[in-house]
């Protein structure tokens, strides 16, 4: 049995606000039947924009139905911006907190109250370029990111406790993994505001493709020749030279004067363009 | 508040009978079994008594039993056993909807490099028997297929996957853990090599388990150490519990005939007085080959959890397959490999009676429950949209 708190007992059992607002100014739906949450919520706006009632319909655990009780609490009287600003952490601890495994209530609820406001200012609900990760829970990366963020989690197992990301096949760990990396790397230059962010190894590898396409095969070949990219080993950069600079004595000039000096510019200072070897 | 106990498939109340029983070797008559002086004795002599109560319930030898410390001790004994002493076979055949106890396990084999063939499941929950004939295969070491299953109940047709098993020279096993007890067990009409009972389950107290295993079946013990069990399980006998666990038996022979009328007859009036009064909810599994005891219903467009906490509200213990309940994300892998839709399967409740089921229980739960279900489906974003569907 789950150990719930007092707090989330009492609004399982006497939600508050619970009901559809007719004509609402934001209404959002998230999750889904097959995941075992689902959440509809919708406010409206009184003559200063801030939200005057707030109503919810849940189905899910007992957790659920606490957790968007509690957010329709919270919200009451805030302005939109103020509510932006609320977390999952706000609502699990208005709830004196929430089971570990539960928390992926709270983050439903934070979800929803997100996605009305974006419903209100008819912003676009998905942002580009976001990318489903975990397929079992239609768990995308900029949900996964932001409980990593702001929750500090550090293992895959908080991550599906917080989002349900990884808790269907598990597929999806490694690229878990790879977000947690990416988020805390992120976190530790926003504490040491001078380090530059350390590249995953794909966004090492596009960020060079782009830079050799953009800015170096251009004046090679002005000259003659031309280089192709062969691999990137951690920190070293396989090059092939082609053409007029195959055959040019001073091909390592080039390599190391004019390639590696603007791929540390524009990429990373540490670098280290290498001829593939014959 | 009195507690309505309908989750006899989780475990058991212990019987006032088996209390007795049991109650002085844990006081005065602590001797140990093996010892050679007449205190200890007298236990041992006890001991010999549970075996044959137990034996009888299964018209089995006493010597084919093995007391162990729970039916997932008897699993894992039978099934690495069975792998042992068939060297060079590399290959298991079970279910889909197996507990836990064989299902982990099984899954441990298939990454240390065993192969596992999972039997898949009708939408009824029966076992479909063409998959189980080519599943066995000169490479099969052993089957280890459940009696019946503890959520649906639905009782597979062991005799025949045991028989077409011995055909082929393969070990067969079987977890009847919820069967013992509920329908008759005939080991000396049967074919099957080596079958699991826990005494939980029927009134014994939590802790000890059995193994049966047929009079000339290679075996290879679990764990090693003194003779007891005849060197087939090693540690000091839990007599106490050794000794409830045959009292259990010998009530649960008594009980057979009221367990299958009278405590049938409440779990049919359960069921049908709840799909009367609630709309949108059907029985998963097969109700003509089940338990006498079990039901499971699903409640389409709620959530399992927030239905028990609301019945725990009214002293109602049942249990359910939703996710929240399974401590995983995903329903339970009976419903699944059912192909319950998840609308369904996360609202599915299981009562599980006992002949200490009482009647009046039984119209608490008709009285109580509908509401509760009206209430959560007024919470339920789906509800609404149902309705409008239907208009």
């Amino acid at each position: 049995m789950w150990e719930y708190t007092d707090k989330v007992k009492e609004h399982f059992l006497n939600p508050r606000n619970v009901g559809e607002i007719e004509n609402p100014d934001g209404v959002a739906e998230v999750g889904s039947i097959a995941c075992g949450d689902a959440l509809k919520f919708s406010f409206k706006l009184d003559e200063n924009k801030r939200i005057q009632e707030a109503k919810f319909k849940t189905f899910g655990c007992a957790s659920a139905i606490a957790s968007a009780s509690a957010l329709t609490e919270i919200v009451k009287g805030m302005t939109l911006e103020e509510a932006l600003r609320v977390t999952n952490r706000d609502i699990a601890d208005y709830l004196g907190g929430l089971p570990e495994e539960k928390m992926h209530c709270s983050v439903l609820g934070q979800e929803a109250l997100e996605k009305s406001i974006e419903n209100y200012r008819g912003a676009a609900v998905k942002a580009p370029g976001e990318e489903i990760i975990c397929e079992c829970f239609g768990i995308t990366d900029r949900e996964i990111e932001r409980a990593v963020r702001e929750n500090r989690l550090t293992t895959v197992e908080q991550v599906t406790n917080y989002t349900k990301a990884g808790g269907g096949c598990g597929n999806c760990h490694d690229k878990i993994r790879a977000i947690i990396e990416r988020v805390s790397a992120t976190a530790q230059q926003v504490a040491e505001p001078a380090a530059r962010p350390k590249l995953s190894n794909l966004k090492k590898i596009k960020l060079i493709e782009e830079v050799m396409e953009r800015e170096i095969r251009p004046s090679l070949r002005h000259d003659g020749g031309d280089i192709e990219l062969i691999d990137v080993i951690g920190d070293r950069v396989i090059v092939a030279t082609r053409g007029a600079c195959a055959s040019c004595q001073a091909s390592q000039v080039t390599l190391k004067g004019f390639v590696e000096s603007r791929l540390r510019e524009l990429i990373a200072p540490e670098l280290i363009v290498e001829e593939e070897p014959r | 508040m009195n507690t309505v106990y309908l989750d006899n498939n989780a475990t058991t109340r212990v019987a006032p009978e088996v209390m007795e029983a049991l109650v002085p070797y844990l006081g005065e008559y602590y001797g140990n079994p093996s010892s050679m002086h007449s205190f200890g004795g007298q236990v041992s002599r006890k001991v010999r008594e549970a075996r044959e109560q137990v034996a009888a319930l299964l018209n089995a030898e006493p010597d084919e039993i093995i007391f162990t410390s729970c039916g997932t001790e008897s699993d894992s004994t039978a099934v690495l056993s069975s792998l042992k002493v068939s060297p060079g076979k590399r290959h298991i055949v079970t279910s889909r909807v197996e507990h836990p106890a064989i299902k982990a396990l099984c899954e441990r084999l298939g990454k240390e490099g065993y192969s596992v063939t999972e039997v898949p499941v009708d939408s009824e929950g029966n076992l479909d028997m063409d998959e189980y004939g080519k599943g066995l295969t000169p490479d099969t070491a052993l089957v280890s297929v459940m009696w019946a299953n503890n959520e649906t109940g639905v009782i597979f047709p062991v005799e025949q996957a045991a028989a077409m098993a011995k055909k082929k020279g393969i070990l067969f096993h079987t977890d009847a853990v919820q069967t013992v007890g509920k329908i008759p067990v005939n080991m000396k009409e049967s074919v099957i090599d080596m079958l699991s009972l826990s005494g939980h389950k029927l009134h014994a107290p939590k802790g000890i388990g059995v193994l049966y295993v047929r009079k000339g079946t290679p075996f290879y013990p679990f764990l090693i150490g003194g003779h007891q069990e005849k060197g087939r399980r090693g540690g000091t006998e839990n007599a106490p519990s050794i000794i409830g666990l045959g009292k259990a038996c010998e009530l649960a022979g008594q009980n057979m005939e009221t367990e299958n009328t009278r405590v049938r007859d409440l779990r049919d009036k359960l069921e049908n007085g709840l799909l009367k009064a609630i709309p949108f909810c059907r029985v998963n599994g097969n109700r003509g080959a089940r338990l006498p005891n079990t039901t499971n219903i699903s409640f389409e467009f709620v959530e399992g959890e927030g239905i028990l906490l609301l019945l725990d509200q009214f002293g109602i213990c049942a249990s359910s397959g939703s996710a929240c309940t399974s401590g995983s994300l995903q329903p339970s892998h009976v419903l699944r490999a059912m192909g319950v839709p998840f609308t369904m399967a996360h609202g599915s409740i299981r009562f599980s009676l006992s002949v200490y089921t009482t009647e009046e229980e039984i119209d608490v739960v008709i009285e109580k429950l509908p509401p509760i279900i009206e209430r959560l489906r007024d919470l339920s974003p789906y509800w609404g949209q149902h309705r409008a569907c239907a208009v």
